[in-house]
């Protein structure tokens, strides 16, 4: 049996505190009115070029037609031209201009926490759901090496539920408009937006949250029952293989709802970000990177456990195992990433090719950043046979695979939420050491409430000899 | 140099293991061992030293992915800059998404062709190339050990392999 080591504990409180202590002055600071992003640029500044914002904004577009073909204008830009319309009758056209960009940069600001919030918790979750991705291929495709690892796989599911819950009340907060993450939640928007309001038949938020809830309750019964099921194979007489069997239909059913409900989460808690926006390998690029996630956890957590003694029964080649999927998931995501974005660049249609505009000028040091931590990284450390089992080397690349993939959500939430005012600040790394924090607690506690090593379960044997 | 070799010859791979294994502890020599097919754990018995084709491989692949950005750097962005469908050839990493599937090919195609050429010179393999076959049996169902006579004493050595479960012991002088 494992137990939770007191200092583990404290480390994991003392992140939860200090992370929401951070979030909370994330929301205190972000702007509620105009006049106070006024005076945040004019301090901003103060120091630096003394234009009028007005003055800044007329040569901000003055410059723009000189940059040619590198101009396009993201969806943001277009949004508030149109919602914003009837408001241009009033007043002279350069103070509106001001205005309006005030009011941008405001949503901008005031979504920067929320955003923050949302990307960390969405990064957490997917961790687990990768996980017991993994753990159900495992049951349905017979594997041999795995079964010593299962209860690891299991703890680090168990906060599948906790976290789908504070994704779900983020999503509720979202559609209650307490937030602008999703603009197509605000009625004033699809009503000016025909692209928005033809798509409001899938896109509304009683159906979205219903979806939401499908998806995450239909996962955490589909994980409650498989661990279960699990845990009474190991009360099972000797040859008694009925809770194995049950759990090997379980597992393959599972991964028929998870492939369908997958897909579509990832439209709606990703894509719908940017509403005019779509691309049919989403689902696909979604679930690559959280499955590349989830089994680096795996490793991480094993390695973590194997070196306070706890899994004397887990060698090498089980990590150099978990390590080749790391290495392999890693070059499919690469492989999804550049499918999704050489498509697009090569045709170069407008109304796509504004996702990748926005991403590669606001955001291009993350965008192309991401490809180096994901890829180059993972590939040039992992390729070798003996690095694979050299746990440190393991443990090195998957901080970094993890690092790249919060990255990853990073750069696909925030150009639709904050645009340029993007920031790798005090909101985002308050709510990464939240939910780190979160995450420790409930994975660790609930690895103590069962013995670490599986019984009864017919690979139980091949698995504790599995030498590669 | 007159060399004189023993040939035994096992009809098991879990005994051939077994005897590699003695015949190394009582310090002769094997030069050679015929099996029909791959005895897993056969190399580690016998303290062979670990390939070094992967690394070979890598470079090749290094190699590949060089040909194929300096040729398209020429190619495309050097010699002939064309505005094909509006393509930026204005420099390399502008137009670089273009060229992946090219340089992803070719990277594996070399990395392939020439490790598997690497292979066949290091194992002296090629057409018309005469097999070095001591017994046809050890293409089907036999497995054969060679043992180098040098200053041994043959009956010692003889004795020896039969207790090691050799089903057939083989003197041969290569003069």
């Amino acid at each position: 049996m494992y137990t939770l080591s007191s200092k583990l504990k404290l480390f994991s409180i003392i992140l939860m505190a200090v992370g929401l202590i951070g979030l909370a002055i994330g929301f205190i600071v972000a702007p509620s009115t105009i006049e106070e992003v006024k005076e945040m640029v004019a301090s901003q500044d103060g120091h630096g070029e003394t234009h009028t914002p007005a003055e800044q904004l007329k040569s901000d577009l003055a410059e723009d037609p000189d940059s040619g073909m590198e101009f396009v204008p993201s969806e943001h830009e277009i949004q508030t031209e149109r919602t914003d319309e009837h408001r241009t009758e009033l007043g002279t056209d350069a103070e509106d201009h001001e205005n309006e960009h005030y009011e941008h940069l405001l949503h901008q600001l005031q979504n920067k926490p929320w955003a923050a919030l949302y990307v960390a918790a969405f990064f957490f979750f997917m961790i687990p759901l990768g996980v017991l991705v993994f753990y159900a291929i495992q049951y349905a495709a017979q594997a041999g090496w795995s079964p010593v690892l299962f209860r690891v796989m299991e703890g680090i599911t168990s906060y599948l539920l906790p976290g789908g819950i504070i994704v779900f009340v983020l999503l509720v907060l979202s559609g209650l408009h307490l937030n602008h993450l999703f603009i197509w939640m605000d009625p004033e928007v699809v009503e000016n937006d025909a692209i928005i309001r033809n798509k409001s038949g899938f896109l509304n938020v009683p159906f979205f949250l219903i979806r939401a809830a499908i998806y995450i309750a239909g996962w955490a019964i589909f994980r409650h029952f498989l661990v279960k099921n699990s845990h009474r194979l190991d009360e099972a007489e000797p040859n008694d293989l009925y809770y194995f069997k049950k759990n090997f239909k379980l597992a393959a059913g599972f991964l028929v709802f998870f492939i369908v409900t997958e897909s579509m989460m990832s439209w709606d808690w990703i894509m719908s970000l940017d509403p005019h926006w779509f691309s049919t390998l989403f689902g696909w690029y979604v679930f690559a990177s959280m499955f590349v996630s989830g089994i680096t956890m795996i490793a991480l957590v094993s390695i973590y456990l194997k070196s306070r003694g706890y899994l004397p029964f887990v060698n090498d080649s089980h990590i150099h195992d978990l390590a080749k999927f790391m290495f392999g998931i890693s070059i499919f995501w690469t492989y999804l990433w550049f499918s999704q974005f050489m498509l697009i660049w090569y045709s170069n249609i407008p109304e796509e090719v504004t996702y990748f505009v926005t991403r590669i000028e606001d955001y291009g040091i993350l965008f192309f950043g991401m490809v180096v931590l994901n890829f180059l990284f993972p590939v040039l450390l992992l390729m070798n046979s003996d690095f694979k089992r050299v746990n440190w080397f393991v443990v090195m690349t998957g901080l970094v695979i993890l690092f790249g993939h919060y990255i990853d959500i990073y750069v696909m939430v925030m150009p639709a939420t904050v645009g340029e005012s993007w920031f790798i600040g005090l909101p985002e790394i308050s709510a990464l050491l939240f939910f780190t924090g979160l995450f420790i607690f409930v994975v660790f506690s609930s690895l103590t409430k069962s013995p670490l090593l599986v019984k009864r379960n017919p690979f139980l044997k091949e698995s504790e000899h599995f030498h590669y | 140099m007159a060399s004189k070799v023993i040939h035994a010859l096992y009809t098991d791979d879990d005994l051939l293991l077994q005897a590699v294994r003695q015949v190394r502890e009582a310090r002769y020599h094997i030069g050679e061992i015929y099996t029909p097919f791959p005895v897993h754990g056969l190399d580690k018995a016998m303290g062979l030293e670990p390939t070094r084709l992967a690394i070979t491989s890598f470079i090749y692949g290094v190699v590949g992915f060089t040909v194929s950005i300096v040729m398209m750097n020429y190619i495309m962005i050097q010699d002939w800059p064309m505005d094909i469908g509006g393509k930026p050839s204005f420099s390399f990493l502008e137009n670089m998404p273009a060229f992946v599937p090219i340089m992803f090919e070719l990277t594996v195609f070399f990395a392939a062709h020439l490790m598997v050429i690497t292979f066949y010179l290091r194992s002296r393999l090629w057409p018309f190339k005469v097999a070095e076959n001591p017994d046809v049996r050890t293409t089907d169902d036999h497995f054969l050990m060679e043992i180098e006579v040098a200053n041994h004493n043959t009956e010692d050595l003889t004795d020896f392999l039969y207790k090691t479960g050799a089903s057939e012991i083989v003197l041969i002088d290569n003069k």
